[in-house]
């Protein structure tokens, strides 16, 4: 894509705009409000997408990979070395790499988003799952569980909060990388962001720039919510 | 453990002990068949070895035991001595290298090893409950292994934990981290009962709880095995909890049996030297604790109201004699649950008991 350079901020409807907006202040609560439907909303539900789609793929990549490794084998160093490797490559450079492959699709973007989420992913499965209590494992054994039984039952339930822990930053990570991708134009909160930049409108920049850190914090918030319903044994303790 | 001694002998640590004796060798189905529902299983050892690979003595060495069923029967030796070996032989947690072992007569290689396992109850040190369950779900592992439908594994949780001493309604639902050490151990023993399994392991279970709690766990555990009697293999390395758990007594050294007898037996003739050294210089004083006044042969009652020392004939013998010699006493009168003299015992019959020719004296 092109970009131009603007001469002054091309604010919307300069014309009929506030005092704050003529005079590009920081941040004009009003036009934010104003606009919030029509700017930001639909940015926002592409972002929430990308993210969905990296953390939902990027899960699924790394947890299979979590169970091979983990089951034994020569599998985990080359997995780990790649999934390390990925996540050295620079953002910027990683996205305008995939572009001569995968074109200026949404396509790129995940694929980047993707690799960025499969060091922690991984990690964080193979060593929930072998911090699982020895003790647990030999009772489970001891009962007459199956292998399978061991790892549904007993393993993967144990290992739940640390996954859990590893979601979570996969996700606020994948959020703050995302609006990288808009450089290569599949939207997102990354795209007013890179417009108020070339057009030097401060309310937008701020604005995007806060809704993408508003959009980590909830959805943290959310997982931990999802974490408590789904292991509330990490809560009970002896008072 | 030694809380025991001290502790009078009323309340949940009054055991009644018929059947420990040698001369009666109880199956300890007595009181179970009343209930009919609870099976135990006889468990034999055939010549068993177990050689660990790149080792090359034998950790467990051609050992031949047999537990008639609804006994508990405790392997005790050393570290080292195969003890625990030989215990996770039997639900093959660890492979035999030659011999064989049968539950009820039939072997344990004949069986599928999940299958095995879901039959016989495991209790360790660690426990090993399930964080993520809580004690119902803990309890309920193995019947819903079995298939049992969620109420009859609900019902069964609360029959359980209400035996071990919980609360059936209030504990059901809490988590392992809610409870404490012997309350762990407590919903340990319920999760190995739940499917009525015939046999049960227990290595070293109260090994990792503090004296006062570990002296209530076997208490309440052998009240427990009176009213559900289990075949029970119990591995530790107190000898003084072997006598108090073991109907009888198996002293292993270097993977070897060196002998397998009752308590009292054992007490009263060690096979040799290393037993004798294990059992302790105090094996006569130990074996006053084997035996309670209503074991014993006792000499008759003067009519009419208990006089002078009195105590009730759950008593051990340990605790008479002492509270003779505290009081200065050379007669007991020992008391019957109703509080009626049942007979008198003197200072000296203790004395001709273990002595010499105490067998003469028992039998």
């Amino acid at each position: 894509m092109t970009f131009v350079i603007a001469q002054g901020p091309v604010i919307p409807e300069f014309e009929h705009a506030s005092d704050c907006i003529r005079q590009n202040k920081q941040f004009c609560a009003g036009w934010f409000v104003d606009n919030f439907d029509r700017v930001f909303v639909p940015r926002l539900v592409e972002h929430v997408e990308l993210t969905a789609i990296a953390v939902g793929i990027g899960f699924t990549i790394a947890f299979t990979a979590a169970l091979i490794a983990y089951s034994g084998g020569w599998f985990e160093t080359p997995f780990a070395i790649l999934a390390a490797f990925l996540y050295t490559i620079p953002s910027l450079a990683f996205f305008q790499l995939l572009v001569p492959i995968t074109g200026l699709t949404v396509t790129s973007a995940e694929i980047a988003l993707v690799s960025y989420t499969l060091l922690i992913l991984f990690r964080n499965t193979l060593t929930g799952l072998r911090e699982v209590p020895e003790d647990a494992r030999t009772a489970a054994l001891a009962m007459g569980l199956t292998k399978g039984q061991i790892l549904r039952r007993v393993e993967l339930p144990l290992a739940l909060p640390a996954i859990m822990a590893g979601i979570r930053i996969a996700t606020v990570t994948t959020i703050s990388l995302a609006t990288v991708a808009a450089f290569i134009g599949v939207g997102g909160l990354g795209q007013p962001i890179f417009n108020a930049i070339q057009s030097g409108f401060k309310t937008q920049f701020v604005a995007a720039g806060l809704l993408a850190v508003a959009l980590a914090l909830v959805a943290d918030a959310l997982l931990v919510l999802l974490q408590r319903w789904l292991a509330p044994w990490t809560r009970a303790r002896r008072a | 453990m030694n809380s025991s001694d001290s502790a009078h002998p009323t309340g949940p640590s009054a055991l009644p002990d018929g059947g420990r004796e040698p001369g009666s060798q109880s199956t300890g189905n007595g009181s179970g068949s009343a209930r009919g529902a609870h099976a135990a299983a006889e468990l034999t050892f055939q010549e068993v070895t177990k050689v660990y690979p790149g080792r090359k003595t034998p950790a467990v060495s051609n050992l031949a035991l047999d537990v008639p069923a609804g006994e508990i029967c405790v392997l005790i030796g050393p570290s080292g001595s195969g003890k625990t070996t030989a215990m996770q032989m039997v639900n093959r947690l660890i492979t035999m290298t030659s011999g064989d072992v049968t539950i009820d007569g039939r072997s344990i290689m004949s069986l599928d090893e999940t299958e095995l396992r879901r039959g016989i109850g495991y209790v360790f040190q660690q426990i090993g409950l399930f964080p993520h369950m809580t004690a119902e779900d803990n309890i309920g592992t193995v019947p819903r292994l079995l298939g049992w439908s969620k109420e009859r594994i609900r019902a069964r949780a609360k029959e359980l934990l209400e035996l071990v001493g919980l609360d059936p309604d209030d504990d059901l639902r809490r988590y392992p981290g809610e409870f404490s050490g012997g309350q762990r151990q407590r919903i340990g023993v319920a999760r190995a009962m739940a499917a009525d399994q015939p046999l049960m392991l227990m290595d070293e279970p109260f090994g990792a709880v503090d004296p006062i709690a570990r002296d209530r766990l076997q208490d309440d555990f052998l009240r427990l095995h009176k009213e559900v009697p289990k075949t029970v293999v119990f591995v530790t390395h107190d000898i003084d909890e072997a006598i108090k758990m073991g109907h009888r007594i198996a002293i292993l050294r270097d993977g070897e049996l060196v002998q397998y007898d009752t308590p009292d037996h054992i007490l009263a003739a060690p096979a040799n030297e290393f037993v004798a050294d294990f059992v302790g210089a105090d094996r006569g004083l130990k074996r006053l604790r084997v035996w309670r006044l209503g074991d014993l042969e006792l000499e008759p009652a003067a009519d009419g109201e208990p006089t002078g020392l009195t105590a009730p004939d759950d008593t051990s013998l340990r605790d008479a004699l002492s509270l003779m010699l505290v009081e200065g006493k050379e007669r007991l009168t020992v008391l019957d649950g109703e509080g009626r003299a049942k007979g008198t015992l003197a200072l000296e019959a203790i004395t001709r008991l273990i002595g010499p020719d105490e067998r003469a004296a028992k039998a």
